[in-house]
């Protein structure tokens, strides 16, 4: 607790951004922080609640209050130690987290809660800069040894918290850098890409083995993995949702993860081939989450001639709505940055169809308008309003409706069990598969999500390893039962 | 009666009416047997009766031998006066019993070389007797002893004290079925008790001898008692041999034990060796006043004289006394090496028959009037006018005053003042000589150059260790360095207790802190701060038969929380006659158990040894830890030797200081001292404060000033934690276990920590040592993984996820609030369940129980939730304490649904009392009474239907409150009828309830105020409470609500919240059992409250015996609250606990939100009840079959659990009563007011003015109310024009004159009245003067009692003579005229003014923070010394205040014709010179800010 009034007196003040006629010329992230006594100013709206739901709404636990103490005691190395006592990788958290932490901020009830994400993320920069975040290399090995497949967030958190137990830790990785979608999947311009480089030599340092273009079951045989102890799953949910309707296949219609992983590749001088451009195009973006945001911001990078955005959901208020009280994530208006250069937002409105020309080149979609009936006890029905009919010009159109789960491939090989919804199967807390030494955290077993469930993920599952392996294990973890149950 | 269940003996209270009359002429009359027989009868409403209506709780007299009346009755010679005692004995009814115990009697009294002179069989009528008593009814003879060799009268004394006590123990121990009807009340040469259970009116009938005319007396002392329990003993009644007492002893139990310590030493020449036979002096499980008895009989025979020996039990507070003389200091402080205060509320009359005096305890919490007649009698009572006197013939009314002595010499028949019979007594030995030349005090002792021990392993290992968390540093120590005061938190407590919780716990957190609660008062230690002290002495015992100056070679510790440089200095002491030796308390930490087993005993080895080596400073030290070496618990290890040392019979010949890493909160102080330490060096604690200060978390101060301010902080802890039981002095405290243990089995207590409740088992040795062993497993893991966090991050007060376990948490909040805000049953189970099972993670006692022989019918059998819930309450949360919105919100809600809310302590808004347009209505129902008497007006009391007396708190039992005077906003003086912006003291005590006569007196005059109102006790769960609770039911109560310890919503100190007072399940049921033990469960209604939360919360409660359920946090919690645990910050963000204006716009909570609340609570009930089979609530109370405690717990800490003593059946407790089904008689019926109601018709409905007259006993008690209450109905709180009604009274009015009286009476009264004259004064005007007849001068002589006009709203007082102590306390806008008062005048005053034209105390206006008082002071006394100035400031009189004093003083001159006042008028500009005006100076800013702040006003004009 900083200030016991610091919350009547101080406003909230956020990072800004530089002017979007600036930021979309090139790539690099555009914030600009704000100055160290500010943010210490900041830490002191934190109330210091006698229940802190930001710590509970945090999937890692992390102990906001007490970094907020600490922070607006200037204590920024103590800070530093009690944030990542819970998170890994507060750099990430810190830029990309939706914060539902701020979301379950107590002060949040009467307004702007705490800034949180920006306290996070400056704690962080703080340390790197002053060079208080070393290499903690186990102080002795186990013998054991634990490939980690995938090196996306719940992959490099299993395998620092392992490396730390004094398990011998290989990371696998498909691609050519560490990473995963962290990596190519996030733009640069949200996520400048020497972020992670500055963490991951910090986890070469303590001592973990990298193995990139390694496709585990493509050109890595399975069988091979039998020389670890224990194998942990981080696959993540990678496998994109379609729009199975005509005209699918035209030329111009592409997914969203596709578009923004060659952009970001190009950008560090990776070879891609015939890369996507919306230069000058009209571009449609089909899906109003995250990665649509992603496609808008990159699309007005490319200079296209104009961005729409469709979402087949209605509009939500512009503020939290009775029906999703505090402290739960709130069904509400978001306007990202990437919004704010530049797009035409449309709601209620589903494609109906591609339209090609003789070429098969997108030139046009199809849309009409929809309305949501809502019968209790039962699921929500899509109805089309007749005569709603309308085609947009459109010569790009990206899809940015999700991922429907995690590739199987693994899972076939290995003959490990997935649930319902094709996620690889093990309860949560406990990320042990139905063969007793694979575990899997993160998107994979949960289906796609944040990044810091990820790491929440990576990290507990690494204490469940430890344990398997060595019967008990020092690893700190978080009390499960302190999770905010969701609405 | 037996321990049974939860019940335990110990735990009974007695408090009293007590006084005696004698002649000081020495002659022996019949007269004054009839009027000690009156003085019973007339004291009659201070004692109890038994269930049966019949049986009293003890009433008796003391008297000289009836020489001449005894040689016509008895067929056998006796010799002459004081030649021969005469003992009173009760005898087993079994003739072969009664035979045996005579036998012992006779052998042991030959043994000592007496003769058995005869028997005389008592001559009784046993059909005066009530069923309890004639059960018990003893053989009751006479025994005439005679003296075979000459020997003199203290070697006489000395054998009859020998043979008895003998003869006692004998028969004690032999087993014999009725061995506890021996017992034998007087055995003297001068004097003889007659007493039994008896009613005071039946006890001359019941013992033929009193009737006889030829029984004379020069003396009688009376007793008439009440005890909290009506099991009452025919011993236990009172006078003991030579004293009687009324009041309670707190310090009992330290007294207790460091008696038995003291008898291991003991040496007498007139005893010899015979002396062991006589031991234990005080006899297990007796009342404190026959305890007492005991201790002060075997003085005695040490010497001294009995008033010396009172001055020495019972000393004056001379520690911090300005004008007490050189001599009289000395004296007491070379008593104070012998023997610690027996301290508590106490007026102890005491004889010997050649002296009979009585002696006041130095907070003169008793009162005690003295009447001296001109035709030579003394009458000194509880009260006066219990025996009629003609004003013509009295010579001087007087009271005892507090520590002060009143002793008549009988043999020379007249009184010697205090100061002749102290002064005598302080310089019969040269005690300051003494003193100079043997005492060493610590700051004499020179340093030394040796440098404190330093530590192996590193600091945060160490602290990991002894269980350090972040929290620790950073909330609990870090602000005593910094302010040198504990820390404050809200919101009570939800984790678990100690023996549920899985992390690790120092063993203090078992012990939960004892505190006062009716039968006795806690104190207030910063207002009335004189009478406390925290010294100790340290080093060996002496004999206590030896009067030298060795006795008082001690070292004296002014704050015995020392730092390590005095350590150290103590460590290597080398004076003459002080030695000290440091004994590691560690042990092996690889031999796990065995190794802490076997290190306990090697330690109390190793003490002996030392001890052989003449040390007697030993000092137990937990440094020198290691990855091998673990730390004992400091308190374990302390308690042990303390035990094990005197079981040796060794304890004398030293004393422990702990040198310790564990003590950090005032609470492990506590403890350590509780169980025997002497001092405490937390060096862990001063290490800790050093980095703080280094790190630059404490700054503005030095390493050394934070530590000081650390040390201060817990010094005052301590004093609170004593004060919380009633103990002044740390000397008492020291070594008296006031603590109940929960959690640990009791072959454990036995061994080491005996003499200390522990009632539902759990862990023992073998489970501490495993908790340590997971501290080690904290401070050294397994493997070396680099932590980023050196401590876990804690979670005790603030929920954490990795911390302790709340059962208020983000989920229970967040679901219950959705449940209620979107009408969501899902949400709401999702609530209960997470509450409710807790099988998985234990938490509460209710949480161990399963429901259990179910008999399921359909639930539309069962009552509809609108019935239920006009069960339920809101808890007692004030107006101030939380804002006007939620408030308001609580009570709409509870109108609605026909529940009841609480005002709280803090008056409410008279608009409230009306009904909306809308048909809310915004009043609560229940109106509180606390110790402050906020806003308690006669009309606030009409308006309520439950009126509650709030005896303590769940979150702070036995501390008072305080709002600051920020927060006193113009609306909230308003309601509180107090002054905006003056700080506002709720003391600890209620000042007019001291003990439980006093409790029975309240709930008379509340019900007078207001008829149909139920009257409702607040208690606070703790050992002993049910006793507490029979005798509430006594006081008649009609309704006793226990709390839990962990409820509450207040602001509280960090050590109260945890430490005090037990969950309610164990204080619910051990007040059923008790209540229903008594057959007085019938009488009353049971209410539980702390932290109940869903159905089964209730159900559980209902079945324990409750019928009626409070809640407080969870409909809190419902109306928005989300539990920030800042209410005392007025940071509320939610607009709840706060009076921002903008703040509390954003509260959001609204009546339907409660209302759900209660439906979904009541629907969850419901579902429960048809499940066990019970269609109404009223079927279920009591029924503790339904549960079963026996659920297999697989936790190791909680499986030692033993819960069935809460589940305990008393024999026959089917075919008892277990429920409410009478209403308490109130005998309102022979009311005064009744009278004058009838005869007051014009007036009161007419507004005619009229004049009338009455005469009036002290038995006419609370006078007025009633007629107040009549006003108060009719004409609001304006009542009626001023003399509307006017009435004269001739005679002693009891007590409670005038009290609530409304706007429009005028009383005037000619003679005198007892306590609280004009309590609540509510507008009216109160005469009280001298009877014309009688020719003292009034300005000398005690009118008035004490605690007048307390919590006085409005009104006047014109009083022609002195006060008691406390007049005027709390006064809010009264405006009064005196002419002397007692200590403590004008304490807590916000408002009126009050004039006092003669002597004053001590502490003059303490915590006196509003109104106005001026003292006519010509001498300077007054200002010099006699003033508690901490708030006050003296002040210029300014013409306009000359003007208002002389009206007000001719007003009193005019009505009652003061001579006094006449005097000062006379010569009125030198009289106004001799003026002192005291002006509180929050006051007079407040005045200052009231006149430029007017836009304040604003929020008041739109309320």
């Amino acid at each position: 607790m900083g200030k016991i009034t610091g919350f009547k007196e101080i406003e909230r003040q956020d990072e800004t951004y530089t002017s979007v006629i600036d930021r979309v010329k090139n790539y690099k992230e555009f914030t600009v922080p704000l100055k160290d006594k500010e943010i210490t100013k900041q830490g002191s709206r934190c109330m210091d609640c006698g229940i802190p739901f930001c710590h509970s709404g945090c999937p890692l636990g992390n102990l906001i209050p007490d970094f907020n103490h600490m922070v607006h005691q200037g204590e920024w190395q103590k800070a530093s130690w009690i944030l990542h006592s819970t998170n890994n990788f507060p750099e990430f958290t810190g830029r990309l987290c939706p914060a539902p932490c701020e979301q379950a901020c107590v002060l949040g009830i009467i307004e702007d809660p705490v800034s949180i994400e920006n306290i996070e993320k400056n704690i962080v920069e703080r340390a790197f800069k002053e060079g208080w975040i070393k290499p903690q290399p186990p102080k002795s090995r186990t013998n054991k040894t634990i490939a980690v497949i995938g090196s996306g967030p719940a992959g490099l958190a299993a395998a620092q918290q392992l490396n730390r137990a004094g398990h011998t830790v290989t990371v696998f990785e498909r691609d050519d850098e560490v990473g995963g979608l962290l990596r190519y999947g996030i733009p640069n311009f949200k996520m400048e890409k020497g972020i992670i480089d500055r963490r991951i030599e910090i986890l070469k340092a303590e001592g973990i083995i990298f193995k990139t273009n390694t496709n585990v079951g493509v050109n890595y045989a399975v069988e091979d993995l039998k020389i670890f102890d224990s194998l942990v799953l981080c696959g993540g949910s990678t496998k994109t949702r379609s729009l199975p309707i005509q005209g699918i296949d035209a030329d111009g219609v592409v997914q969203a993860m596709d578009f923004l992983t060659q952009q970001t590749k190009v950008l560090f001088g990776k070879e891609v081939k015939d890369q996507i451009m919306a230069t000058d195009k009209d571009v449609i973006v089909i899906g109003g989450g995250d990665t649509g945001s992603d496609c808008i911001g990159t699309s007005n990078r490319h200079g296209a001639k104009s961005v729409v955005n469709f979402e087949i959901m209605p509009k939500p208020p512009g503020h939290r709505s009775a029906s999703t009280p505090w402290p739960f994530w709130p069904l509400k208006l978001k306007t990202s940055s990437s919004h704010k250069e530049g797009v035409e937002r449309n709601w209620l409105i589903n494609t109906k169809e591609f339209i090609k020309d003789k070429e098969g080149k997108l030139i046009a979609l199809k849309t009409i308008n929809v309305q949501w009936e809502v019968i209790p006890g039962k699921r929500p029905e899509l109805i089309e309003i007749a005569g709603t009919e309308k085609t947009w010009p459109c010569d790009l159109a990206l899809l940015a409706l999700g991922f429907t789960g995690p590739e199987s491939n693994l899972a076939d090989k290995l003959g490990i069990d997935k649930d319902g919804r094709s996620n690889y199967k093990a309860t949560y807390g406990k990320y042990q598969t139905n063969i007793p030494n694979i575990f899997t955290a993160g998107d994979m077993r949960r289906g796609q999500s944040l990044i810091v469930w990820a790491i929440s993920e990576g990290r507990e599952a690494a204490r469940q390893v430890d344990i398997y392996l060595m019967g008990k294990s020092e690893l700190p973890s978080k009390d499960i039962s302190g999770d905010l149950i969701a609405m | 009666m037996e321990k049974q269940g939860l019940y335990l003996p110990e735990f009974e209270h007695e408090n009293c009416g007590a006084g005696f009359i004698c002649n000081l002429n020495g002659e022996k009359t019949n007269q004054i047997i009839h009027d000690a027989l009156e003085i019973l009868v007339k004291l009659e409403h201070r004692g109890g009766v038994s269930a049966d209506g019949k049986t009293g709780d003890g009433a008796g007299l003391l008297i000289d031998i009836p020489h001449d009346y005894f040689k016509r009755v008895c067929d056998f010679s006796i010799p002459n006066q004081r030649e021969y005692a005469v003992g009173m004995v009760f005898l087993p009814k079994v003739s072969n019993q009664y035979y045996f115990c005579k036998t012992i009697f006779e052998k042991e009294l030959k043994i000592q070389g007496l003769t058995v002179l005869g028997w005389r069989e008592v001559p009784v009528d046993s059909c005066q007797l009530g069923e309890i008593a004639l059960a018990s009814e003893p053989n009751i003879e006479q025994l005439f002893i005679g003296k075979t060799d000459k020997i003199d009268e203290a070697t006489f004394k000395a054998k009859l004290y020998a043979a008895r006590k003998i003869a006692e123990h004998t028969i004690r121990k032999s087993k014999i079925s009725e061995s506890n009807y021996f017992y034998i009340p007087s055995l003297s040469i001068t004097t003889i008790i007659y007493k039994g259970i008896i009613m005071p009116e039946d006890i001359g009938p019941y013992y033929k001898d009193l009737q006889e005319i030829d029984l004379v007396t020069r003396l009688a002392l009376v007793h008439q008692r009440f005890s909290t329990n009506t099991m009452p003993t025919w011993e236990l009644a009172q006078p003991f041999r030579h004293m009687c007492q009324n009041g309670e002893i707190n310090t009992l139990r330290g007294n207790v034990s460091r008696m038995r310590v003291r008898e291991e030493i003991m040496k007498s020449d007139i005893f010899g060796p015979q002396i062991d036979k006589l031991f234990p002096i005080i006899l297990p499980g007796k009342s404190d006043s026959a305890s007492m008895d005991m201790v002060v009989e075997l003085l005695t025979h040490t010497g001294r004289s009995l008033p010396e020996i009172m001055m020495m039990m019972i000393p004056e507070a001379w520690e911090k006394h300005k004008t007490m003389s050189k001599e009289r200091k000395a004296f007491y402080e070379y008593n104070g090496c012998i023997m610690e205060p027996w301290d508590g509320p106490a007026s102890v009359p005491f004889t010997d028959g050649d002296y009979i005096g009585a002696l006041l305890d130095r907070n003169g919490l008793r009162p005690s009037r003295y009447t001296v007649t001109k035709s030579g009698k003394l009458i000194m009572s509880s009260e006066i006018g219990v025996v009629d006197v003609a004003p013509e013939d009295v010579k001087e009314h007087g009271r005892l005053e507090p520590g002060k002595m009143f002793l008549v010499d009988m043999n020379e028949g007249r009184i010697i003042e205090d100061e002749e019979i102290k002064s005598k007594i302080v310089s019969e030995r040269t005690y300051q000589e003494w003193l100079d030349k043997t005492r060493l005090h610590l700051k004499d002792v020179p340093y030394t150059s040796e440098t404190c021990p330093i530590e192996s392993i590193d600091v945060k290992t160490r602290q990991r260790l002894f269980n350090y968390t972040f929290e620790d540093i950073q909330e609990v120590i870090t602000p005593m360095a910094l302010v040198g005061k504990e820390a404050l938190g809200s919101m009570g407590t939800d984790t678990p207790l100690a023996v549920l919780s899985d992390r690790p716990q120092l063993i203090s957190n078992y012990f939960k802190q004892l505190f006062a609660q009716v039968t006795n008062p806690p104190l207030d230690g910063i207002r009335e701060e004189i009478v406390t002290d925290i010294s100790l002495n340290l080093g060996k015992d002496r004999n206590i038969f030896s009067i030298t100056e060795r006795q008082c070679r001690k070292l004296r510790i002014q704050n015995p929380v020392i730092s390590n440089a005095d350590l150290e200095k103590i460590r290597s002491i080398d004076i003459e006659s002080f030695k000290a030796e440091t004994i590691q308390i560690l042990y092996t930490k690889s031999k796990g158990l065995n190794g802490l087993e076997d290190a306990l005993d090697n330690i109390v080895i190793q003490v002996e040894k030392a001890l052989e080596k003449k040390n007697n400073i030993i000092i137990l030290s937990d440094r020198g830890i290691s990855q091998e070496l673990a730390p004992i618990p400091a308190l374990l290890a302390c308690s042990f030797v303390n035990h094990q040392l005197n079981r040796l019979r060794k304890r004398s010949y030293f004393d422990i200081i702990i040198e310790s890493a564990e003590p950090r909160e005032p609470h492990h102080f506590a403890t350590l001292f509780g169980y025997g330490a002497s001092a405490v060096n937390p060096y862990m604690v001063n290490e800790i404060i050093r980095m703080q200060v280094k790190e630059g978390f404490i700054t503005g101060m030095d390493e050394q000033k934070a530590v000081d301010n650390f040390n201060t902080a817990i010094g005052k802890g301590i004093l609170k934690v004593m004060n919380k039981i009633g103990i002044s002095t740390l000397h008492s405290y020291r070594g008296s276990q006031i603590f109940e243990i929960v959690g640990f089995n009791s072959q454990f207590v036995e061994k080491y920590f005996p003499y200390t409740a522990s009632r539902i088992e759990g862990v023992g040795l073998y489970e501490i040592e495993k908790e340590i062993d997971q501290r080690y497993k904290q401070a050294y893991p397994d493997n070396k993984i680099n932590k980023n966090l050196s401590l876990n991050i804690g979670g005790d007060y603030r929920w954490r996820r990795n911390g302790e376990r709340h059962l208020f948490n983000p989920t229970t909040v967040s679901k219950l609030q959705q449940a209620v805000r979107l009408s969501d049953q899902d949400s709401y189970d999702v609530y209960a369940n997470a509450i409710n099972e807790q099988a998985e993670s234990l938490m509460t006692i209710r949480g161990l129980f399963e429901f259990d022989n179910l008999d399921p019918i359909p639930l539309e059998e069962v009552e509809d939730w609108t019935e239920i819930v006009k069960r339920f309450k809101t808890g007692a949360m004030s107006y101030g304490s939380i804002s006007r919105e939620a408030h308001e919100n609580l009570a709409i809600a509870m109108n609605r649904i026909g529940g009841k809310s609480n005002s709280g302590e803090g008056g409410e808004d008279r608009k409230r009392f009306q009904k909306d347009i809308n048909g809310d209505s915004r009043n609560s129902a229940i109106k509180q009474v606390a110790s402050g008497r906020f806003g308690v007006t006669s009309h606030y009391l009409t308006n309520a239907k439950e009126i509650q007396i709030k005896m303590a708190q769940g979150a702070k039992p036995g501390e008072g409150g305080q709002l600051p005077g920020y927060k006193v906003l113009p609306w909230i003086a308003d309601a509180r009828n107090s002054t905006p912006f003056v700080g506002l003291i709720s003391p600890p005590p209620h000042h007019d309830i001291y003990s439980i006569e006093d409790l029975a007196q309240l709930i008379f005059d509340l019900k007078n105020a207001n008829r149909e109102a139920r009257i409702n006790v607040k208690l606070v769960s703790e050992v002993g409470v049910g006793t507490i609770a029979a005798g509430v039911a006594k006081a008649k109560a009609d309704v006793v609500l226990i709390s839990g310890y962990d409820g509450g919503t207040g602001a509280s100190p960090l050590t109260s919240l945890k430490h005090a007072g037990l969950p309610w399940e164990l204080g619910l049921a051990e007040a059923q059992q008790t209540l229903v033990m008594n057959s007085l469960r019938s009488r009353i209604v049971v209410e539980c409250d702390g932290q109940l939360k869903t159905g089964r919360d209730v159900a559980i409660a209902a079945l324990l015996g409750a019928e009626e359920f409070g809640f407080a946090t969870a409909p809190l919690v419902a109306s928005g609250c989300i539990m920030m645990r800042k209410c005392h910050l007025n940071t509320c963000p939610v607009g709840i606990a706060t009076q921002d204006k903008e703040l509390r716009k954003n509260f959001k909570g609204t009546p339907e939100h409660v209302i759900n609340f209660f439906f979904y609570v009541a629907e969850e009930l419901r579902k429960i009840m048809a499940q066990l089979g019970y269609r109404t609530l009223a079927e279920m109370v009591g029924q503790t079959h339904k549960i079963n405690s026996n659920k297999a717990i697989k936790h190791y800490k909680a499986k030692g659990l033993d819960l069935s003593s809460i589940l305990h059946r008393p024999t026959a407790y089917k075919s008892m009563i277990l429920k409410n089904t009478e209403e308490q008689d109130h005998n309102l019926e022979n009311v005064l007011d009744f009278t004058i109601l009838k005869d007051s018709h014009r007036a009161l409905y007419r507004k005619e003015k009229m004049n009338l007259a009455y005469p009036i006993k002290n038995t006419n008690r609370t006078v007025g109310a009633i007629i107040s209450n009549e006003i108060s109905k009719i004409y609001g709180h304006l009542g009626l024009p001023e003399d509307t009604l006017n009435i004269n009274f001739t005679g002693s009015a009891g007590q409670s004159f005038g009290a609530f009286g409304s706007f429009g009476l005028t009383f005037t009264l000619e003679g005198n009245t007892n306590d609280y004259l004009g309590k609540g004064l509510s507008g009216a005007k109160l005469i009280i003067k001298k009877p014309v007849k009688a020719d003292f001068l009034a300005e000398n002589n005690i009118i008035v009692g004490n605690v007048c006009l307390f919590g006085a709203v409005n009104g006047q007082a014109y009083i022609n003579g002195i006060a008691g102590e406390r007049f005027a306390v709390r006064n809010s806008g009264a405006t009064a005229v005196v002419e002397g008062v007692g200590d403590h005048c004008c304490e807590y005053m916000t408002g009126g003014k009050v004039i006092v034209l003669g002597k004053t105390g001590r502490n003059f206006a303490a915590g006196m923070s509003g109104g106005i008082a001026y003292v006519y002071d010509p001498e300077n006394k007054f200002s010099n010394g006699l003033c508690n100035t901490e708030t006050i400031e003296f002040e210029y009189i300014s013409e306009e205040d000359a003007a208002e004093l002389k009206t007000i003083i001719e007003k009193h001159v005019l009505y009652t014709e003061s001579k006094k006042g006449a005097t000062l008028l006379a010569d009125w500009t030198t009289s106004l010179d001799n003026f002192v005006k005291v002006m509180p100076t929050e006051y007079k800013r407040a005045l200052e800010r009231i006149a430029t702040e007017e836009p304040m006003f604003e929020e008041l004009i739109k309320a």
